[in-house]
């Protein structure tokens, strides 16, 4: 398998919390324009990772790098206009904004007029909101999110609440973007519109994608590339077929006993 | 008239815009010149009661921007009107023109705000109004004490605005002036809210590892918002001392920080119209209460001695009805009211 240049890079990333190691020596990389997906038993460490990704989290050792710039640098806020974008597993949406101004805040980072220009609302801030409007109108017209556009977050159903939030990290355009379970508790129409979403996001919006999923239909179909954490460290990585003849992450998900059971 | 079934919009930016139909902007209009024109048929008694409701919205829609939008409970917002009010007042005695004056008095309470907003950063909801309310006494403190700078216990008295030799010495005048200040300051916060700083700070009274995920920086955004507020709060606070022409330090005790918060709570937390009503609402109760107290001791002269306890009483049970019975604040009761007579006669 030809993989391109690596977008992201984790080296060496150790987490800890008060002693209790969430991560250790995590290292893994995600090439450009692919779908790589962490997998692993509840607890394995993979919010940990995008929460370090992302800036929630300060690793104690290791590096990140984000197309070879040192993600660690940067604080969290800045790190959105480095072209990193993620989603949230429990929904983390503004209730009270409307499903069009969510996404205007995911483009938050691109939209520049001034304090000034917000209280006079004339001339450039006038002519941006217009304009970021047009970009946010692109991203809800992928998603067909136009029957809510105006409706507040807060009141839509949980399947449309989770293609907003995909929205809103979409509509930051991002080069690479993190998504932590966007297809818990949704039915199989849901499931299967979301993955196909994430696919034309790789595709055509050109963004490299980083996906935890515990769907494993799902995760073996679109996978370019799969990354096994158990117990906060990577146990295998590689192609989706490689991964699912692996003994070890077999006996991670299913017990060694079990493993062994079926493995007869 | 041409009839629509609806509003349809052409452009993003028509559909930006604060008043979107004609019949709204008409309505707005008319409202606008019946105000107006009001101080010339109303007695003086209620002009006053205008240029109070004028002075109230300015610091309702203060904090509520920054309570209400932002999502930053203050129980300061009296003090930092107190520090305006000084900082104007010392500015207009020191020669300085009103309108310059009015915004010192906006700069300095912006800069209060901004240093007591600080532990926003690490604080949040309750433990903030505390912090807060540290805020509000520490300032109560040195209103009383900085006695070369505020007249300590005696007070300061201020003159009338005068504007290019315009003297503002009755409260006709003062209601033009109160007036048009309150309109600004209402259309700022609009702009304000429909704009990408708004939108910051409603994402961190939202959500706001999601705000920073998305870029917004958070301590910049909370401080700006404290700033902003205060900025609108020290304005009111100036037009007060050149209103009332008398500044002591109890005008500006927590009292009037919690009649504040009362107001954007009761009348709609993060909505401007909201700020409006509950400005209103709260200026008048009291009146009204007033005089329905007065129009009773007249009638009953034996308990007109209770009468008084009562109202406060009564002050009391409105408000906690209201909360009870209006949750969401009279600018959602006033959403429903038009939401009902959009569709009228037919229920659906």
């Amino acid at each position: 398998m030809a993989l391109t240049t690596p977008l992201l890079e984790v080296k060496g990333v150790t987490l800890t919390f008060k002693g209790i190691a969430a991560l250790t020596d995590v290292a893994f990389s995600v090439e450009k324009g692919r779908i790589v997906s962490l997998i692993g038993p509840n607890g394995a460490g993979k919010t940990s990772i995008l929460n370090c990704i992302s800036g929630r989290y300060t690793p104690d050792c290791g590096e990140i790098y984000l197309d070879g710039k040192n993600l660690l640098a940067v604080p969290a806020h800045k790190r959105t206009g480095m072209g990193l974008s993620r989603t949230f597993q429990n929904i983390a949406l503004f209730k009270g904004l409307s499903v069009l101004d969510n996404l205007m805040v995911g483009r938050h980072h691109l939209i520049r007029y001034g304090i000034l220009s917000s209280i006079a609302y004339f001339g450039r801030a006038m002519n941006d909101e217009a304009e970021h409007r047009r970009r946010v109108e692109d991203v809800i017209d992928f998603l067909g999110l136009s029957p809510y556009r105006h409706q507040a977050a807060g009141h839509l159903p949980y399947g449309v609440q989770k293609r907003v939030e995909l929205g809103r990290a979409l509509a930051a355009e991002p080069k690479l973007i993190l998504l932590d379970e966007p297809m818990a508790g949704m039915n199989l129409e849901e499931t299967e519109d979301m993955a196909r979403y994430i696919l034309d996001i790789c595709e055509e919006w050109g963004a490299t994608v980083l996906l935890i999923e515990h769907d494993m239909g799902v995760v073996m179909d679109i996978s370019d590339k799969i990354v096994v954490l158990d117990f906060g460290s990577v146990l295998a990585q590689g192609r989706p077929d490689e991964i699912s003849a692996n003994q070890d992450v077999v006996a991670a998900y299913l017990g060694t006993e079990d493993a062994t059971f079926f493995g007869r | 008239m041409r009839g629509k079934c609806g509003l349809f919009f052409e452009s993003y930016r028509a559909e930006a815009a604060v008043f979107q139909s004609g019949f709204q902007k008409t309505c707005l209009g008319l409202f606008v010149a019946a105000l107006l024109l009001s101080p010339w048929v109303l007695d003086s008694y209620f002009v006053s009661m205008l240029n109070l409701i004028c002075i109230a919205v300015i610091g309702a829609v203060s904090l509520n921007l920054l309570t209400g939008v932002c999502g930053q409970i203050s129980l300061g917002h009296g003090a930092f009107l107190g520090v305006g009010a000084y900082a104007a007042a010392q500015a207009t005695m020191h020669g300085v023109p009103f309108l310059a004056a009015l915004l010192l008095g906006g700069f300095a309470a912006a800069l209060a705000g901004m240093v007591f907003g600080v532990p926003s950063l690490r604080l949040k909801g309750i433990y903030l109004a505390i912090a807060t309310l540290a805020a509000q006494l520490i300032l109560e403190y040195v209103f009383l004490h900085w006695e070369s700078a505020t007249g300590g216990s005696r007070g300061l008295s201020v003159d009338a605005p005068n504007i290019l030799g315009f003297a503002f010495n009755n409260e006709r005048r003062m209601f033009y002036l109160l007036f048009s200040i309150a309109a600004l300051s209402l259309l700022m916060v609009t702009n304000v809210m429909r704009t990408r700083h708004g939108r910051a700070f409603v994402s961190i009274r939202d959500f706001y590892l999601s705000a920073e995920i998305a870029g917004v920086n958070l301590f910049a955004y909370k401080l700006a918002a404290f700033g902003l507020s205060s900025f609108l709060a020290g304005v009111a606070g100036g037009l007060w001392a050149h209103y009332t022409l008398f500044l002591s330090a109890e005008q500006f005790n927590i009292g009037l920080s919690i009649s504040y918060l009362a107001m954007i709570i009761i009348g709609g937390l993060g909505s401007v119209t909201g700020s409006v009503m509950g400005a209103v609402f709260m200026t008048l109760l009291p009146e009204v209460l007033n005089g329905l107290s007065g129009a009773i001791s007249d009638v009953l002269p034996n308990i007109s001695q209770h009468i008084n306890a009562l109202r406060e009483g009564v002050f009391g049970l409105v408000l906690i009805l209201f909360l009870i019975f209006e949750p969401e604040g009279l600018a959602n009761r006033w959403r429903l009211i038009k939401a009902y007579w959009k569709l009228y006669p037919f229920a659906h």
